[in-house]
């Protein structure tokens, strides 16, 4: 079964020059074509079937991002299909939608509630996310006294702890120490293991060769190869290199 | 796509707004009996001592019952315009329905309009005619107004997104309109032609109704109610229509 598919997506954006007007909302509005358009994606296809586990690799400004904002909903194509199908976590941003100045229950409960959990998976799942973070002691703080660690050990407790079908992450590996660092791998893992599926986007290349099978490799918007991960990493990391030399 | 617990949410956004608003301010919720009470006090004296007014029995309570449902509809209106801007981490980043943003800014002023209608119903019971079987009318008119203010909202942070000038917009209307609603004054000295305006315009129509039940002990005119029931629902028939229509290209300008 494919859980995501895209069809020759092109997704573009507006090169503003950092000024909006009236006149170039009714434009839009009036589908007026945009004569020199940003490509942030241009005529990319591709489908991931159940169980597969993707890494998405490509300098910065690729349109990897993008990507997962399409993968997600949050952004709609501006050429394309998108189709998803199955129940999706996404760790696109850390602690999105944590507010400094609630307590860190407060803030797991409210996270949860974003993410999808039920009033009762909530309640259920607190104990666990509070072990997982390791932050008992601090838990009815408010969260502006957290150092970052912390936010981010809380953020992951609680985008773990949700069972999802397809698990999107985007550049949020690294994350604490070794020791936390070890942990959230494990539960990574372990979700893989457990037949999900899994869109992941790093910059760590070690990770992504043990995490996934398959790899999509973009380009200035355009898919420049897709395959199993040690072909597109090795055909990848040279220009890479290449190009952080230059 | 997302199909978690809308309540839950909601109830958690609400609560969110409401705790962030008073968590650290040392009066807390005493702040929304504050505001209306020095209003009622200074257009009391403007209105009964300055420019004595004798139409008008019971001054201070006639005047609360358009002080809180305007305060209301002012602050709600206000804050939930900037809502889905402000919100901009959590559009952006998380696949949350976005109807919720502003709808739950709404409801959690509706909270602070809790404490004040608190205050305003002990003012009727105390100093007007004292608690009714008309006082039933009460949750009805207060429900198609927030009605109304949900769909007023939903269809200016829509816009608010696309054009950061709505927000001094409804400012400036709210500046307006606090003239434009019969706060300080009676429909009766109103011209006959513009009355039925009046009735349309939900606010008014609920000071009207509030009136009419909190001071005359009666219940609303049955034609106020329906011109109020039709301009709400209109209002957030068109609000939920604006907001679906514009909430799909907000990635693109948050």
């Amino acid at each position: 079964m494919n859980v995501i598919e895209f069809q020759n997506v092109s997704k573009t954006f507006h090169r503003s020059g950092g000024q909006r007007l009236l006149r170039h909302y009714l434009e839009d509005f009036f589908g007026a074509k945009d004569p020199n358009p940003f490509y942030a994606l241009k005529d990319v296809s591709f489908t991931i079937r159940d169980g597969e586990s993707v890494a998405v690799v490509g300098s910065n400004g690729a349109g990897k991002s993008t990507l997962l904002s399409l993968v997600t909903h949050l952004a709609p194509p501006s050429e394309g299909t998108v189709k998803v199908n199955g129940r999706l976590a996404a760790l696109l941003e850390l602690g999105a939608g944590f507010h400094p100045d609630l307590t860190g229950r407060e803030n797991v409960f409210l996270n949860a509630s974003l993410l999808g959990f039920t009033r009762r998976q909530a309640n259920d799942l607190f104990g666990t996310i509070v072990d997982f973070s390791e932050l008992q002691e601090f838990i009815d703080e408010p969260l502006r006294t957290y150092s970052n660690g912390m936010i981010l050990r809380l953020a992951f407790g609680v985008a773990l702890s949700l069972d999802p079908q397809i698990l999107i992450i985007d550049e949020v590996l690294a994350v604490g120490d070794l020791a936390f660092q070890a942990k959230c791998m494990d539960k990574i893992f372990e979700i893989r293991n457990q037949g999900k599926t899994i869109l992941c986007v790093s910059h760590a290349t070690a990770i992504l060769k043990n995490l996934c099978s398959r790899a999509i490799w973009l380009d200035h918007g355009q898919l420049i190869m897709d395959g199993p991960v040690d072909e597109v990493l090795s055909a990848y990391s040279p220009r890479a290199t290449q190009a952080a030399a230059e | 796509m997302w199909n978690g617990d809308y309540l839950f949410l909601l109830q958690n956004l609400v609560v969110k707004d409401f705790k962030i608003r008073y968590r650290n301010m040392s009066l807390g919720v005493f702040w929304s009996l504050l505001n209306p009470l020095i209003m009622m006090g200074v257009m009391t004296f403007v209105f009964v001592k300055v420019m004595p007014n004798s139409n008008i029995d019971n001054f201070p309570l006639f005047v609360m019952c358009g002080l809180v449902p305007f305060n209301f509809f002012s602050i709600a209106w206000q804050n939930g315009t900037i809502s889905v801007a402000n919100n901009a981490g959590l559009i952006k980043r998380i696949p949350v329905p976005r109807e919720i943003v502003p709808i739950a800014t709404v409801l959690s002023t509706c909270i602070h309009l809790g404490i004040q209608i608190l205050l305003l119903l002990t003012m009727a019971a105390v100093f007007g005619p004292g608690v009714n079987r008309y006082w039933l009318w009460l949750p009805v008119v207060w429900a198609l107004d927030i009605l109304f203010v949900c769909g007023l909202v939903l269809a200016t942070s829509a816009l608010d997104v696309y054009l950061r000038d709505m927000r001094y917009i409804v400012e400036s209307a709210c500046t307006v309109l606090f003239w434009l609603v019969p706060i300080f004054y009676t429909l009766a000295i109103v011209p006959a032609e513009y009355v039925s305006v009046y009735q349309f315009n939900p606010i008014a129509a609920l000071i009207l109704a509030l009136r009419r039940i909190l001071i005359d002990a009666a219940s609303p005119d049955t034609g106020l109610l329906m011109k109020f029931a039709f301009s709400s629902t209109v209002a957030f028939a068109a609000g939920l229509t604006i907001y679906s229509k514009l909430k799909s290209r907000f990635f693109d300008y948050l």
